[in-house]
Parts: structure tokens; C-alpha cells; sequence
């Protein structure tokens, strides 16, 4: 069974222009040990789908779904008070801003303290050993002086270790990181990274990994979800997503980058993300696709079978037969 | 061929308060830094946060004077031998040759006003040029950035990132630059955007002949788009080669690792050997010697005790001890 189970699950914000459809029928398993990657430009639903599963989206949110599971127990029916139990204990999450994440009132060694409080129970002592040894774990020299420092007297990497070892503090069975490493410089990129694959290594936890860098991706998951407004578009391991991309978006993307680019411009998508106002009626992407033709204007595509990627779309890129 | 921009030792400290009761602290932000970059090329300034790339902007762009060194721009000497500087008002016209576009396309532009404002000023501030003319140029600038004439009246909230992107490089390109400096452009966009942008560079390269000083800390964009590449450590250049000569045989210990560090979406690619560890020293008190030397994987002895200088090495000029005298292989 698997640890998380998500099935349709959307996820509508009350705004003042109307009602915006964020997440469009997301489904998700993930297995204990995974490292699930989900990739999308920005306004693609990548976050408020964790969002909606960790219990923390603002009540103008309705969230909606099939099943909404972690370890057998439904949470979309929990009550406030058991989803504080499992909400930063079995489920854990990173934010992008670690420096914005912490309170700056308080010292390194209180915050860390405080899940360990909540959640153990662990009296005084016995907090201090073990946010010593956490500190330790997440690579910061010198655990027991940052104990008592701030946040602000942190760098960015220091501080977003910090949100590591408290998200690890309680030994969470899933870890969801929202573009852990995005605000940082890329030799602590790989760094904070590298910690990630390797604390999931150790403790066996699943991790999903919510970013928009394909190099990232392609160097940290197993498996990928590629997101565009709002839907999943394509679904596949991580080999052969690179290799082998089905929806057309996601190898419009692919093609785009610069470090795959040949050529001195690049194929770059025309257009931009469908917003509340321009939601395309069939497929999200017809409007920037090279392959759409009147079907895909007017009747929302299917899902395709996992050979092609599980591809949200009508006219799926299939290799085969590009290669008889 | 002449260099547009050229520097020598340029040189940028900020002095820093510390409370009512303690010295100033003196920030070395920019130390050192020399430079020439041919007109009609890209000259890519990489490093990490701290190493005084956007410092290097503000100087180039002569927003802030530099504290030493010298700076020549266009054939003026802006800072430097006291004689022949150019009074205020040649340095206001030579302001024009050099434009700057900022990283954030949300925050460089003016919310309450509208994009024509926005593209005029420039020109109501520098030049003569009759409303009329104003608005026909910038509706001319706005078809060569590749947005519609309608936009002239809209608000910079009514776009979107890529967008607004566009229309901070129209309202540089306002007063035909021959120098544009490029402050991490494309560092706020998403992947699609990011490369409609980046051919928008290019294309606007090719029509105007522009000089581009391209501050990125992304080396696939780097190398997408540069001609010659300068990575800087904690404000000074560590190596300067022609892109191809960075990317293929990288010399300097620190732009190894750089390129290791570097995420690539290639799943088959085997992950990066080098490894950094630590992080960027504070500013307020650099190591002695060479800087890099705390991270560094060959650091020896002298490396602690002296700065090494920029010396060429077949092609690429690099700041490091083991490179000149031979005791770092490839």
C-alpha cells in the first residue's frame, strides 16, 4: 500500500475575480523510499498540491479529492487536532525561503526544540542531546554554539540546514521539500542536495521534491510528474522522461533549456501560462503547442496509458513509431 | 577591434556601521578587477552571491564612483588619472552609452506608471525630442521587443514576468546604449520565458551591434549566451577565458567545482565529483592569501600565505598558484 495515496484532487481558491482552479485532478502514490520529483513553471499547482495534503492552505481554499490518504488514515476527514499529530511529525516539509521560514525571535536551538516538545515530548535535556545530534546530521559545524544563534546570523545555507533538521527531528515517513535549494548559490545547491539524498537514504523516508530546475530533477528523482496549470501532464521515471519526453509540453520544455540547446537561439514555447481569464476550453497547452489542431481546441484530452508517459494529451509523442 | 569597456584594478569598499560604538567596518566588495570587453561581444560575469558581480554593474554603469583602479568606457576615462576625467556633464552623456536591466522584472518597474511613461522618461530626461517624437520611438521600441502597441497604455501589474522582462529592455535600449549590462536577466523567469528572452537578447545583439555584460550565476545560460567569461570569488576574478576554453577545460580549482555543482538535465550524467565544502567566507574578513583557499581541494602552503595573480595559461588568464606553477593537473 502505498505511503501517500492522492486521487482527483483539485483545489479551488475563492478571489475576488472569481474562482480559480489551482490544482486540476492531481493524482499521486507515493512508496516508502521514493523520491518523487513534481516539475512546472510557476502558476502550475506544484506547491498548493502539497499545500492541500500538509492541512496549510488559507480557508478561501476548497479542497476536493477522491482519496487523500498518508499511511492507511484519510486526511481530508482528520480533525484539526489529530492532523497536528501527524502534520510535522510523519508528514514534514521544507519551504523555499529558509530565511524567511524561521522566526527571527527565536533561537536555532528553541525551534528545533519545539517539535521535539510537541510531538516526543522530550523534557529539556534530552532536547538539547538531540538537537545537538540533529544539527550534527545536517552538517553544521559547531552544533552546540548555534544552538543559541539566531536566524538572521545564519547564511542561507545554514539556515535552510536548520529547516532540514527540524523537518528530520521527529524521523517524518515523508518529507516534501518546496524547492529546497532554489534560493540558494549552486555549490550549496548541491550541498543541501546532496544532504537531502542522502538523510532519505539513511532513514528509508519517501521525499518529494517540488521544483522548477530540470537539472535538479534530473539528478535527484526517481520518478517525475511534470505539471502545467494546474494538471499533470505527463508522469514517468526519470530516464525516460529526459530520453523519451510524451506530452509535447514537457519536450517543449526539455528543448528549451540552454544547457541542451544547439544553435544560437533557442526553441523557446511562444506564449505564456493560462491564467484565470484565458483557460483554453479541450487541451491547457493548445494554445502554445506545435501539434494542435482543432480536437485539442475542443475536447479535453485523455489520459494516455503508462507507456506514453501517462501523458494528459491527444496526440501523445510516441517514439516507436518516430523511429520506424 | 578596441575595447569598449575596460578596467584596470578596479576596486569598489563600503564602509559599514556597526553601532554607535564600534568602528566602521570596511566591506572589500570589488577588489581588483581587470577586464576589457570587445565591442559587439558578451562578456558573462559569473560567481556566487557576495563576489561583487552587482557591485561590478553599479561601477560600469556609473552609478557609484569606484574607490581605485581605473575604468575606461567608449574611449573616456571615467575613474582614474585625476586628469582627463570627464566633468558632470560629460559623465551625464556618457551615461547614456551605458544602460543597465535589472533581475527583477517585478520590482524595476514603476507600479503607478504606465509602460509609455516608462519608456519616455528616459528620453525627457536626456533629450530634446518633441512628445511626438517620444512616442513614436517608444512604440517603435515596443514592436522590436516584441510586444503590441496597445501595451503603451497598460500598467506594469497587467503583465507578466516575461513581459514585464521585455519592457525593462526596451526602456534601456531608450537612448541607443552601445553598452548594456545585464544583472541576472533571466534569473526570475520560468524555463519557457527564460528562452524567449534570451533570443530576444540575441536578436536585439545582431540589430544594434550592443556590448552585453552578463551577470548570471547560471552557467547553462552562460554558456548559451557569452563570448568571454569571468568568474569571480569574493570580489576578485579567478579566471577569464573565451566561453568554449571555460566550459571544455576549466582551470581554476573554484570554476571546476562551479561546473560540477552545476545541476544538468542529462539523468545519465554521472553526479559531480568535486565537492565544495563550506561557504563563502565573510567579506568583512577575507582569508589571507588566496581567497579561495578554505574550499579548496589542492591548497597548499603558499596558497595560505600568498595572493595569487591573474597569469595566462594557454588561452585563459587564472588566478592560482597550482595552475602557474604546474602542480594541479587536469
Amino acid at each position: 500500500m502505498a505511503l501517500l495515496s492522492i486521487r482527483n484532487l483539485s483545489v479551488t481558491f475563492e478571489t475576488a475575480t472569481g474562482p480559480l482552479k489551482a490544482v486540476d485532478s492531481i493524482d499521486l502514490a507515493v512508496d516508502p523510499g521514493d523520491i518523487v520529483a513534481i516539475v512546472g513553471e510557476s502558476g502550475s499547482g506544484k506547491s498548493v498540491a502539497m499545500l492541500a495534503v500538509m492541512g496549510l492552505l488559507p480557508n478561501t481554499a476548497t479542497v476536493s479529492a477522491d482519496e487523500m490518504s498518508f499511511a492507511g488514515r484519510d486526511l481530508a476527514t482528520l480533525s484539526d487536532q489529530t492532523r497536528r499529530q501527524v502534520i510535522g511529525k510523519d508528514i514534514a516539509m521544507i519551504f523555499q525561503e529558509p530565511v524567511a521560514s524561521l522566526n527571527p525571535c527565536f533561537t536555532v536551538g528553541f525551534q528545533i526544540g519545539e517539535a521535539l516538545k510537541t510531538h516526543l515530548g522530550l523534557g529539556r535535556a534530552d532536547r538539547r542531546s538531540r538537537s545537538i545530534e540533529l544539527l550534527h546530521e545536517v552538517g553544521i559545524p559547531e552544533p552546540e554554539k548555534r544552538l543559541s544563534a539566531f536566524p538572521h546570523q545564519l547564511s542561507g545555507g545554514m539556515s535552510q540546514r536548520v529547516m532540514i533538521a527540524m523537518a528530520i527531528s521527529c524521523q517524518p515517513q515523508l518529507l516534501i521539500a518546496d524547492e529546497p535549494s532554489t534560493a540558494l548559490d549552486v555549490t550549496i545547491q548541491a550541498q543541501i542536495l546532496d544532504l537531502l539524498v542522502r538523510l532519505q537514504r539513511d532513514t528509508g523516508m519517501a521525499l518529494v521534491l517540488i521544483t522548477h530546475d530540470m537539472g535538479v530533477v534530473a539528478e535527484t528523482a526517481q520518478r517525475v510528474v511534470v505539471q502545467y496549470a494546474g494538471q499533470q501532464v505527463e508522469r514517468q521515471l526519470v530516464g525516460g522522461l529526459f530520453e523519451r519526453p510524451h506530452h509535447p509540453y514537457t519536450a517543449a520544455l526539455l528543448d528549451a533549456l540552454p544547457d541542451r540547446a544547439s544553435g544560437d537561439r533557442l526553441p523557446a514555447i511562444p506564449g505564456v501560462v493560462p491564467g484565470q481569464s484565458d483557460r483554453p476550453g479541450g487541451c491547457l497547452f493548445n494554445p502554445r503547442c506545435k501539434f494542435a489542431d482543432e480536437t485539442c481546441r475542443k475536447v479535453t484530452p485523455p489520459r494516455q496509458p503508462a507507456e506514453l508517459g501517462e501523458a494528459l494529451c491527444h496526440y501523445p509523442l510516441d517514439h516507436r513509431e518516430a523511429a520506424a | 577591434m578596441t575595447a569598449i569597456v575596460a578596467a584596470v584594478d578596479l576596486a569598489r569598499h563600503y564602509d559599514v556601521s556597526r553601532g554607535p560604538f564600534r568602528q566602521p567596518a570596511m566591506v572589500q566588495a570589488l577588489a581588483g578587477a581587470s577586464f576589457a570587453v570587445e565591442a559587439g561581444t558578451t562578456l558573462a560575469v559569473v560567481g556566487e552571491s557576495g563576489c561583487g558581480k552587482s557591485t561590478l554593474a553599479r561601477l560600469i554603469t556609473m552609478i557609484e564612483p569606484p574607490s581605485g583602479g581605473r575604468l575606461t568606457i567608449n574611449g573616456h576615462s571615467v575613474a582614474g588619472e585625476a586628469a582627463g576625467l570627464p566633468g558632470k556633464a560629460g559623465l551625464k552623456a556618457l551615461r547614456k552609452t551605458v544602460q543597465i536591466v535589472f533581475q527583477d522584472p517585478y520590482g524595476s518597474l514603476n507600479p503607478r506608471q504606465k509602460v509609455g511613461t516608462i519608456l519616455e522618461e528616459p528620453l525627457v530626461i536626456n533629450t530634446e525630442m518633441t512628445k511626438a517624437e517620444r512616442r513614436a520611438k517608444a512604440f517603435d521600441m515596443l514592436d522590436r521587443v516584441g510586444l503590441r502597441p496597445e501595451h503603451y497604455g497598460r500598467y506594469p501589474h497587467m503583465f507578466s514576468g516575461g513581459q514585464r522582462q521585455r519592457i525593462a529592455v526596451a526602456r534601456a535600449l531608450m537612448l541607443d546604449p552601445k553598452i548594456l549590462v545585464l544583472d541576472e536577466p533571466v534569473s526570475a523567469l520560468d524555463v519557457s520565458i527564460q528562452a524567449q528572452v534570451l533570443n530576444l537578447l540575441a536578436d536585439l545583439q545582431d540589430e544594434f551591434g550592443l556590448t552585453y555584460i552578463f551577470i548570471s550565476h547560471d552557467l547553462s545560460v552562460v554558456r548559451f549566451v557569452a563570448d568571454e567569461v569571468m568568474v569571480m570569488y569574493l570580489g576578485r576574478p579567478v579566471e577569464m577565458a573565451p566561453v568554449e576554453a571555460i566550459f571544455a577545460n576549466p582551470r581554476h580549482p573554484y570554476t571546476r567545482a562551479l561546473l560540477a555543482a552545476t545541476p544538468v538535465a542529462d539523468p545519465s550524467r554521472k553526479r559531480a565529483k568535486i565537492k565544495l565544502e563550506g561557504e563563502l567566507p565573510s567579506p568583512f574578513d577575507p582569508p589571507p592569501g588566496c581567497a579561495f583557499h578554505p574550499r579548496c581541494l589542492y591548497a597548499s602552503d603558499i596558497c595560505r600565505a600568498e595572493r595569487p595573480q591573474l597569469a595566462s595559461v594557454e588561452g585563459a588568464d587564472v588566478a592560482c598558484h597550482g595552475i602557474a606553477e604546474g602542480w594541479i593537473k587536469d
